[in-house]
């Protein structure tokens, strides 16, 4: 798409980039991923007097030191892209803090446009900002806006156009750091100045200042050139030396002390309080909702009731899709003449893939409650309220939702579990919870677990599931802990957070974050999950029987006398194709590794067909068990049949159950983790970890108690 | 005189001066960006139901911390709300 102007959205979280995004585009967006990192960007068109103009919404930074992936990301992204203007979000009702970020845009020196968003929020807390003043003290324009309600909008795309047409220089703003550091960045500056070249548009000056602030991007780069890191890390190392034994402090908290002296120095000027407000009223809804004993309570009930709402709303659109796929499966069955043709179509592509969209509705569901809580601000409190729990596992506040999501109250999915952690900005917490949160109870591992328990714990259903949730936390939580002490052993990053204050959410806000991530998992299932569940059809399909047991077969049920008697003798035949199929071997073969734990190669096959999903396990048994096909929902005679079957019993049922909560994450988790890690290393990691752990598990339980006389 | 002590031991409701933030390193920068420094006027909000971490206000904003990262800044006690 061609377009006349770049302008981009930088601005601190929370600040209304986005809602400022979606005035300008109308929403029109396309979402993008930044390549390595999984930092979303969103670009959009809009019209300004008959010019198209491209909107980028960036990341949400802070500052633009490189200290997170956002940062960097947003930073390389000016740096590299030059966008024509930058429009930099500003909360006017947190205006110092929000102008750190606006004074390191202008060092940089990006042709920039001030948006001073939320001056309705300024207002009620007593606040008077002087735009005009604030322009004028900068040197750049300041349009105020109420982004939530399409205020201030055009003046906002005029004021960017109207700077853009100018076709600005890039003009870096310099302040000043106190004689010793401004002494020491003029020298480093001096010999960056020589190699000028090899930095395209960056002022020495600039470059020379995150030297001293020991910017590891910067500096990786000058190393790049060995005849400019020989001549100028020295330098920087002894002027920084020389900083910090006359000013007892680093050159970079000496920076960050300027940079917040002039910015009080023009909000002074600027900003007028008509009353001192000291408890506001997000204060005092805070007293309430994190109270010492409450705000677990209300935490504990809204979670509650935020899983019954998901499975509530979503009740009816699931059993509506569930019954198109059935229908459109059928429909294909009675157009198509009996054969692979047939079965790969409705077996393979609809099954599988009606499997995985059949739950979407689940899942936007649930992802329209998680964008209530983030953009009402609760979400920052939960974090706030568990930190403390799950950091004693290596987690991090905000690990909660993810494992929540992921089936913690059994029931959920760990696919936007996992998306769910994107909010974890420490990348190993995040990590440990991404792999933690395949261990939750999931809503494909109910159906196993309700066949299980009703075959042999049919006096104890709701004790047995509830045991079930306390052991996948108990599980979920030790294998973090684990991972925190060897592989992503390391110091806790930085909690330092800020708390937004509770807003109420716009029903759109609310529709778009749902209707962006619902997208993300329903994308999935027409592309990789499709590939994943032809090729499972394929291995529990091929080779069919050969020709003459076949046709031996058919001439059994030809001659049988009653419909009950040819229906047995059918799921003979399912049994028997079964067994000889690429996944019937594969489960005979494993059956020398899984007979420790008590599985048979009929579990073996289950399991195998599992790992696509693991609502799979029971319609295999089903099969395997020579039933035919089994719908999980009903599967009241498959556990007769099981409990019914001399080489089952209770022990062997709960060794069974251990290992389907714990074992290999299904494809779907596992393609979603290989996407938010950006390595298959992890994906592959997983799948390997977990199967371990629910191998000796299994083992324990099952060799446990044989030795202890149960089962 | 006013005692100095370290942003852990303020009780909620109370308001201080930072008067400096002892560490460097990611929690500094993390710190400074967020506008946490010396001079800064701060008040404790509350604590977490397990009495860590703290939320304080700063600078007409709130931000929660944990314990340990409080117990790096230094604070000058105001007055009590
Ligand atoms: N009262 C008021 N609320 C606003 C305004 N602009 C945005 N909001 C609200 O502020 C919250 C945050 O807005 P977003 O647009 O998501 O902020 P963002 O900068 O994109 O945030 P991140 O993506 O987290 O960096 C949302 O609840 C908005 O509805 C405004 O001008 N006035
Ligand atoms: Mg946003």
């Amino acid at each position: 798409m061609s377009h006349q102007y770049t302008i981009a959205l930088a601005g601190n979280p929370n600040a209304g980039k986005t809602s400022v995004f979606n005035a300008l585009t109308g929403a029109r967006q396309h979402v993008g991923n930044y390549p390595g990192v999984t930092v979303e960007y969103k670009e959009g068109l809009t019209q300004h007097q008959g010019q198209s103009v491209q909107v980028v919404d960036l990341p949400g930074t802070y500052s633009l030191t490189a200290y997170s992936p956002e940062e960097l990301v947003a930073r390389n992204y000016l740096i590299g892209r030059r966008p024509d203007v930058v429009v930099d979000v500003v909360d006017a009702s947190n205006l110092e803090r929000n102008l750190y970020l606006a004074v390191q845009l202008m060092e940089l020196g990006v042709p920039l446009v001030i948006c001073l968003n939320m001056v309705d929020v300024a207002k009620t807390r007593g606040l008077k900002i002087d735009a005009d003043k604030l322009s004028r003290l900068f040197g750049v324009p300041v349009v105020s806006t109420v982004a939530r309600q399409n205020q201030g909008m055009s003046e906002l795309l005029a004021a960017a156009v109207e700077l853009a047409e100018s076709e600005p220089e890039w003009h870096p703003l310099n302040i000043s750091y106190g004689s010793d550091v401004d002494q020491g960045v003029d020298e480093v500056a001096d010999i960056l100045q020589g190699a000028q070249e090899r930095h395209g548009l960056l002022s020495a000056r600039w470059l020379a200042v995150k030297c001293l602030e020991g910017d590891q991007e910067v500096i990786e780069r000058v190393r790049e050139t060995p005849e400019l890191a020989e001549k100028l890390l020295p330098v920087c190392e002894r002027v920084a030396g020389h900083i910090k034994s006359t000013m007892d402090d680093d050159p970079d908290s000496i920076i960050a002390d300027y940079r917040y002296g002039y910015i009080t120095g023009i909000t002074r000027q600027v900003v007028t309080s008509e009353r001192e407000v000291r408890m506001d009223l997000s204060d005092k809804l805070d007293q309430v909702l994190t109270h010492r004993l409450l705000g677990p309570l209300l935490l504990f009930a809204v979670l509650y009731g935020i899983y019954n709402f998901v499975f509530w709303a979503s009740e009816v659109p699931v059993v509506v899709l569930e019954n198109f796929f059935g229908w459109l499966g059928g429909a294909v069955e009675g157009a198509l003449p009996p054969g692979v043709l047939r079965s790969l179509i409705v077996s393979g592509i609809i099954g599988g893939v009606g499997g995985v969209l059949g739950f979407a509705p689940l899942i936007a569901f649930m992802f329209f409650a998680i964008a209530i809580m983030e953009d009402s601000g609760y979400m920052a409190r939960v974090a706030y309220i568990m930190d403390r729990v799950l950091r004693i596992f290596g987690l991090h506040g905000n690990s909660v939702m993810a494992l929540m999501v992921g089936g913690g109250l059994s029931g959920g999915c760990a696919v936007p579990g996992v998306m769910a952690t994107r909010t974890l900005k420490d990348p190993k917490a995040r990590l440990a919870t991404i792999l933690t949160v395949p261990f939750m109870n999931c809503g494909a591992k109910l159906p196993v677990y309700s066949l299980l328990i009703a075959a042999f714990f049919a006096h104890r259903q709701a004790e047995m599931l509830f045991l079930l949730t306390l052991i996948s936390w108990g599980l979920g939580l030790g294998a973090a802990k684990l991972l925190r002490v060897t592989l992503l052993r390391g110091e806790q990053a930085p909690f330092v957070m800020e708390l937004p204050p509770y807003r109420a959410p716009t029903m759109k806000g609310l529709v778009i974050h749902t209707w962006e991530r619902t997208w993300q998992y329903a994308k999935k299932a027409g592309t990789m999950i499709l590939g994943v569940s032809v090729l499972m059809w394929a291995a529990m399909s091929f080779p069919g029987l050969p020709q003459e047991q076949d046709a031996a077969w058919q001439k059994r049920i030809d001659a049988a006398s009653t419909a009950s008697a040819r229906l047995e003798l059918k799921s003979g035949r399912a049994q028997d194709e079964l067994a000889g199929t690429v996944a019937g071997r594969a489960g005979r073969a494993l059956t020398a590794i899984t007979a420790p734990l008590g599985f048979d190669w009929r579990a073996n096959v289950a399991l195998v067909g599992g790992f696509a999903a693991k609502e799979v396990i029971v319609s295999t048994l089903g099969v395997a068990y020579s039933l035919g096909e089994v719908d999980p929902e009903h599967s009241q005679s498959l556990s007769q049949r099981l409990a019914a079957e001399p080489a089952w019993n209770s022990l062997k049922a709960f060794a069974l159950i251990i290992f389907v909560m714990v074992y290999a994450p299904c494809l779907a988790t596992v393609v979603m983790i290989r996407k938010e890690t950006g390595t298959w290393r992890w994906a592959l990691f997983s799948v390997a970890y977990n199967t371990l752990i629910a191998y000796l598990l299994a083992l324990a339980v099952f060799q446990g108690g044989r030795a202890l006389g149960l089962g | 005189m006013t005692p100095e002590v370290t942003l852990r031991q303020l009780r909620p409701g109370q308001r201080a001066v930072v008067k400096k933030v002892g560490t460097g390193g990611e929690l500094g920068r993390r710190m400074r960006e967020m506008g946490l420094l010396p001079g800064t006027e701060i008040q404790v909000i509350g604590r977490a139901p397990l009495r860590d971490p703290v939320e304080i206000k700063l600078r007409g904003y709130n931000l929660t911390l944990r314990n340990n990262e409080a117990d790096f800044i230094t604070v000058e006690i105001g007055e009590a709300l």
